[in-house]
């Protein structure tokens, strides 16, 4: 564990406009770990986790300070191939977005962005990335469908296998679980706890029972300030900060 | 006192509300009643006039035919819209996907709204002028088409927007997540799910293309015999059959009118009916919970 963490965040400060939200980030991440993201509505965990795939571009009048490095390289540098970077920083987003297109291009999808054409070659990445995902079984026989016509849990899961497919090292997953059932959540749970073997995970939860079970490490935020990181087993048995304590005992938030 | 006050006020409000009802009866079957007064004066003027002959028959002076004009009609309509609605698309592209919110977009936003305001005869000048004169083309399809896909950008324009807007903006945030870039998230992902709202617009600007007639005066000429030989030729269309045959045969006036009103109507109702299947697609890729079937759903599975 001495060597250096695959992402550093130093001294990040982001405003959207005038507004500050995050303030004096700092924090290091492991190669395959799983880092939880925890803190009330608002406290800026989605706002940090665009930082790493740079998707905060996309908003307007938001600017960030500071430094992010994945595997050493800056990524608010100007000669980064933002495109690059995303591909290897998958994100997984709250709300399962598959594209409304057959269950195989959405995960070809990628692939094809990034230069890979041939049926042959495409197969088994789709094959591939559908295991991996936990949800191979479920739609073999359906490839050629809407990815629209599975279930919310199921489209959740081919939106990490289109994540997959690009082969990232990073995977940024935003309340991937907020909107699925109790049966879907558990399997996406399980999910992380293999894909942690090839990939460095970062989850956003509202679910402290979930951050407990599956991180390695949380990060407590509030009002933009992270106030708490650590061992998980820590955060959750003896947190340093207070506040971190009523929140994570639930007596606010 | 009290109660009975607010049962005066109750009655003096309900016959208000009958009042005001019976009067959006009458003004809708007024509505409905000229709709089907023009329907049924051209039909009934027009469609004894109608034959093979005047339809698609050789133009003679003694058996007029709208031949020239449906093919110029058709010319019209390929000229404008190749040339209007890859333009006009790219420029509602250009400004929900690409412009950032602002002074510029408000008046490229002005300076569409106010070229859907200009009289058309303003634009037939400006076409006349334009292309006939400054370039030398005297009437032409060409001009005329160059005219009226200026007419058109409007229309595309604003209902490309709109359904270009209409797309999810998760769709372009799993996209880019991805590694795709703006042009191949556009081309990919957004374009396509825009497609049906985008090519109802093409058909409505179609209808204004063929409903057009003033621009045409000026731009095209009034050519009625004559096919035409080229997109560089004079020509006519058909509605401005209509006002040339109105001034010599209101028979024929009435039997262009028919076509011309059918392919019109014809062209609003598969607009209409593309827009209704977008948005039934839209219905349920979305999986939105419908208000009442749900229920009703449930009900019966029980
Ligand atoms: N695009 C945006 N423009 C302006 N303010 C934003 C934007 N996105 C988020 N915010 C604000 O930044 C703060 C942090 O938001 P977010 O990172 O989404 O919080 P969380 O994911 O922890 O609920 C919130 O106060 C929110 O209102
Ligand atoms: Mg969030």
């Amino acid at each position: 564990m001495s060597e250096q963490p695959l992402i550093n965040v130093a001294n990040v400060n982001l405003f959207y406009s005038d507004f500050q939200a995050l303030k004096d980030i700092n924090l290091s991440i492991a190669e395959n770990e799983i880092t939880a993201f925890i803190g009330p509505s608002g406290c800026g965990k989605t706002t940090l986790l665009k930082c790493f795939n740079r998707m905060t571009d996309l908003v307007e009048g938001c600017k960030v300070n500071g430094t992010i490095t994945i595997d050493g390289q800056d990524v608010f540098d100007k000669s980064v191939d933002v495109n690059l970077l995303r591909k290897d920083v998958g994100m997984v987003f709250q709300k399962p977005n598959p594209f409304p297109m057959s269950i195989y291009d959405n995960i070809a999808f990628g692939p094809r962005t990034h230069g890979i054409r041939k049926r042959k070659d495409l197969d088994p990445i789709v094959t591939q990335s559908l295991q991996r995902a936990g949800i191979w079984n479920e739609v073999k026989n359906n490839l050629f469908k809407s990815a629209l016509s599975v279930s919310g849990g199921q489209q959740q899961r081919i939106c990490i296998a289109r994540a997959l497919a690009v082969e990232p090292k990073i995977l940024l997953m935003d309340e991937p679980t907020s909107a699925l059932d109790p049966i879907s959540t558990g399997v996406i749970e399980e999910l992380c706890q293999e894909l942690k073997e090839q990939f460095t995970i970062v989850i956003v939860t509202h679910n402290m029972q979930q951050a407990a079970r599956i991180s390695d490490k949380t990060a407590f935020f509030l009002l933009g300030e992270m106030l708490e990181f650590g061992e998980t087993q820590k955060v959750f048995s003896k947190p340093e900060n207070e506040k971190c304590e009523r929140y994570i005992t639930g007596k606010f938030g | 006192m009290k109660s009975a006050d607010t049962v005066t006020k109750k009655r003096r409000r309900i016959t208000r509300y009958t009042l005001l009802k019976w009067a959006g009866y009458a003004c809708a079957g007024l509505a409905i009643a000229a709709l089907a007064g023009i329907l049924l004066f051209v039909l009934i003027r027009g469609l004894p006039h109608l034959s093979f002959h005047f339809l698609f028959g050789k133009y003679s002076s003694a058996n007029p035919s709208v031949s020239t004009a449906l093919v110029g009609t058709l010319m019209l309509v390929f000229l404008a819209l190749i040339i209007g609605g890859p333009i006009g698309i790219m420029a509602a592209v250009f400004l929900t996907e690409y412009a950032k919110k602002g002074k510029f977009v408000n008046i490229i936003r002005l300076a569409v709204e106010t070229l859907a305001a200009i009289p058309s005869i303003v634009y037939g000048l400006f076409g006349m002028l334009v292309f006939g004169v400054l370039f030398g083309w005297g009437h032409s399809f060409m001009g005329a088409g160059l005219t009226l896909s200026i007419m058109i950008l409007p229309v595309i324009i604003r209902s490309t927007e709109e359904s270009l807007l209409a797309v999810p903006q998760s769709y372009r945030e799993g996209a880019m997540a991805l590694g795709a870039g703006r042009v191949r998230t556009i081309f990919r992902v957004v374009l396509p799910n825009a497609a049906g709202g985008i090519v109802s617009g093409l058909i409505l600007a179609v209808g204004r293309i063929i409903s057009e007639s003033a621009a045409l005066i000026l731009t095209l000429g009034l050519v009625v015999r004559n096919m035409p030989t080229g997109f560089m030729s004079p020509g006519t269309s058909l509605a401005l059959n209509v006002y040339f045959f109105g001034l010599v045969s209101p028979e024929a006036a009435a039997a262009t009118s028919v076509v011309l009103v059918i392919l019109v109507v014809g062209l609003n109702l598969l607009a209409m009916g593309l827009g209704r299947l977008l948005s039934k697609n839209k219905g349920s890729k979305k999986k939105r919970p419908a208000r009442t079937i749900p229920m009703l759903k449930s009900g019966v599975e029980k």
